[in-house]
């Protein structure tokens, strides 16, 4: 590390007592990156202007909401009416958790398409579950606090879950309730942990960093760099590029929260907290259906398992089998490009994915096709949500095995002439100048 | 999240939610043209102030306000003075004062609408049972938003072959389930407005509709206003980081 490259005195005093301009030249201006990243890189450093943007208005919203069964309601309203901008900040941060969520499932599935779980990142990668987890539990205690008649049942469902825990079920549930019901102390706990949990997030983000800078970016092609030709500097190459992204980002985000802002909410989150009138329809926020879908989608018991316990257990499940999602594909190449059958499906994942997501909107009992009674939305979860996992347990086991992945490139810079690796360049390099 | 649902739908081909209609289960309210809608929506303020007539006439001895002050009418067109007017012809109750004893005073452009009702018994009680719930935010609170409520406020019908409505019950198409405890609430020529726009049952949905979407919304002209601006500023900023990225990147290759 050499003391000698701030010409600045007062940076170089600085920095010769707590090094932070050699940290930040290390990690945001030589830090080496592959070069050919396209713009599925673009979603990490988003997600992470994001929660920064989503803890700014989270701070301004808290300075004027009043976390009570009796006020709530009233004082997101002043936010709307009454504060200067409140309107603007509140519409931010509301639509930001969606922004938030759409970006953080496009990263996790750029992830999955290129293999960057697989070793030498499987803590990475375990990190980001944890922040996947993290997001969840925030945005709903966050959707929790307008007091609207969705929060309110929203809240009750989801609290309820924890009452299938055989035995210490229903303490549970008591405890987080804070009484016999959803109420006031609920309300007070979810504001205050609210608050709390995005900033554990922003701990856990700065292990994904530290460990993300371990090893270095994965790449389209998920070989390992080789050597200079195969790296650029992060600066200004990929900050400019970041920078565009953004740019990209905040137009479509902008058109959300200026002409659309509860495109993706739900009407009855504007009508009070009613304990004793239950809407037609509970519903949890979009990016919730598909974990939703799964949930409902258990309806049998399985020995003295019944079958909301095994709902709740599947719902979780659907996630945590990410912990262990390094290990179930055991193939040694990474990107997607090279492995001609797990491509294909890859996709038939991201479908299955959607189509939970529709069942998750729908009552379980209607059916799926107008005219077709039998089929009802029930029974296209129960087969989403089998596909997704026979997708995690069985199909990536067994593709590591069977899978004759095509031939790699030696290196990332090496125009692949022939073979299988037609498609290192042509996806990589018109995407970037496109 | 229906909306998103029959977006979804669409996209694969699955069946959307409410295509199929039986007796019983509400149409879709038909789509209207707003002049609040859109990029540069605006509210008309001729319409506004015909509608908070319509509410102040019509709608006001059932459903509340409790979300709008008397000030907040300015921006709907009013000037100060006929705000304070308007203020003072409320009874609104105050207090404890020095005595201990609560007391009624005229109303203040400060104070919030004047409740129709000392409490939700006391409407239930007054409305058969029903609670004619508080009109603030309700064109925000309703799938269909302003259409919806354009809709409701006119599709009063006799009911439908072989549908029973009970005692007290109005069918209305646009409702759920039909069956609706508000009569009817408007009748030609229920108003007389001072500017000499016919009061027909539409015009008068339409007005108070208008109205109600304000309450509902207060901020939209301020909201589609400064977004239009924060858009153009954003796709300039977004071309020129595009240029500079362009310009960088063109040393690598």
């Amino acid at each position: 590390m050499s003391k000698t490259k701030f010409t600045n005195p007062v940076m170089k005093w600085v920095d010769d007592r707590l090094p932070v301009f050699t940290f930040m030249q290390h990690e945001l201006h030589e830090y080496p990156t592959p070069k050919n990243l396209n713009y599925f890189w673009n979603f990490g450093s988003l997600a992470g202007i994001v929660l920064v943007t989503m803890i700014v208005t989270g701070i301004v919203l808290s300075m004027h909401y009043t976390p009570h069964v009796d006020y709530a309601f009233d004082s997101v309203e002043r936010i709307m009416r009454d504060v200067n901008h409140g309107w603007l900040i509140r519409y931010v941060h509301m639509n930001g958790a969606s922004a938030f969520f759409i970006i953080v499932f496009i990263h996790i599935f750029r992830g999955l398409y290129y293999g960057s779980y697989k070793a030498p990142r499987e803590l990475l990668w375990m990190l980001g579950v944890v922040i996947l987890l993290l997001m969840m539990a925030t945005a709903f205690l966050g959707y929790v606090l307008p007091w609207g008649q969705m929060s309110f049942w929203g809240a009750t469902v989801i609290t309820n879950l924890f009452s299938a825990i055989p035995l210490i079920g229903e303490p549970i549930v008591t405890w987080l309730w804070g009484g016999f019901s959803v109420d006031n102390a609920t309300l007070n706990r979810f504001f205050s942990l609210h608050f709390l949990l995005p900033f554990v997030i922003v701990g856990v983000v700065v292990l994904h960093i530290v460990a993300l800078h371990t090893h270095g970016s994965n790449n389209p092609v998920g070989i390992d760099t080789t050597g200079n030709d195969d790296q650029i500097p992060f600066h200004p190459y990929y900050t400019v590029k970041d920078l565009f992204g953004l740019g990209v980002f905040l137009v479509l985000f902008c058109l959300f929260v200026f002409y659309a802002p509860n495109y993706l909410g739900h009407p009855d989150n504007y009508i009070p907290a009613d304990p004793l009138q239950t809407p037609p329809h509970i519903v949890p926020e979009w990016y919730f259906l598909p974990f939703y879908a799964i949930l409902r989608s258990i309806t049998f018991d399985i020995w003295f398992l019944d079958a909301k316990l095994l709902g709740v257990i599947a719902m979780f499940a659907s996630i945590g089998l990410l912990f262990i999602l390094p290990w179930l594909d055991r193939s040694p190449v990474r990107s997607a490009r090279f492995r001609p059958i797990y491509r294909q499906f890859y996709w038939v994942l991201v479908i299955d994915c959607f189509i939970l997501g529709i069942v998750g909107a729908n009552s379980p009992d209607d059916p799926v096709f107008s005219g077709l009674d039998g089929f009802q939305f029930i029974h296209l979860g129960m087969i989403s949500t089998a596909y997704y996992f026979f997708h995690f347990l069985i199909l990536l086991p067994l593709l590591s095995v069977i899978e004759k992945p095509d031939p790699l490139p030696a290196s990332i810079n090496e125009p692949v002439l022939g073979g299988g690796g037609q498609s290192v360049h042509v996806p990589g390099k018109p995407m970037e100048k496109a | 999240m229906n909306k998103l649902a029959i977006i979804l739908s669409l996209l694969f081909g699955l069946g959307a939610p409410g295509l199929s209609l039986a007796a019983g289960e509400a149409l879709p309210p038909p789509k209207q043209n707003w002049s609040f809608g859109g990029l540069f929506g605006t509210f008309d303020r001729g319409a506004l102030q015909r509608g908070y007539q319509v509410y102040n006439e019509v709608c006001a001895g059932c459903h509340g306000l409790r979300l709008v002050a008397y000030r907040n009418l300015t921006e709907i067109g009013l000037t100060e003075q006929q705000v304070k007017k308007i203020a003072a012809s409320k009874t609104v109750k105050d207090g404890p004062n020095e005595e201990g004893e609560m007391y009624e005073r005229p109303g203040r452009p400060s104070d919030r609408f004047v409740m129709p009702f000392a409490n939700k018994n006391a409407a239930r009680a007054a409305n058969n049972g029903a609670y004619p719930p508080d009109l603030s935010l309700m064109v925000k609170a309703r799938m269909g938003g302003a259409d919806y409520l354009y809709g409701l406020l006119t599709g009063y019908q006799e009911s439908v072959k072989g549908f029973q409505i009970p005692e007290g019950m109005y069918y209305n198409k646009y409702y759920p389930g039909n069956l609706i405890a508000m009569p009817s609430p408007l009748v030609d020529e229920g108003v007389e407005y001072p500017d000499k726009t016919k009061a027909t049952v539409q015009q008068m949905a339409r007005d108070v509709t208008v109205f109600l979407s304000w309450t509902a919304e207060p901020e939209v002209e301020q909201r589609k206003r400064l977004g239009i601006k924060v858009l153009l500023f954003l796709i300039i900023l977004t071309g020129m980081l595009y240029a500079i990225k362009k310009r960088v990147w063109s040393q690598l290759h």
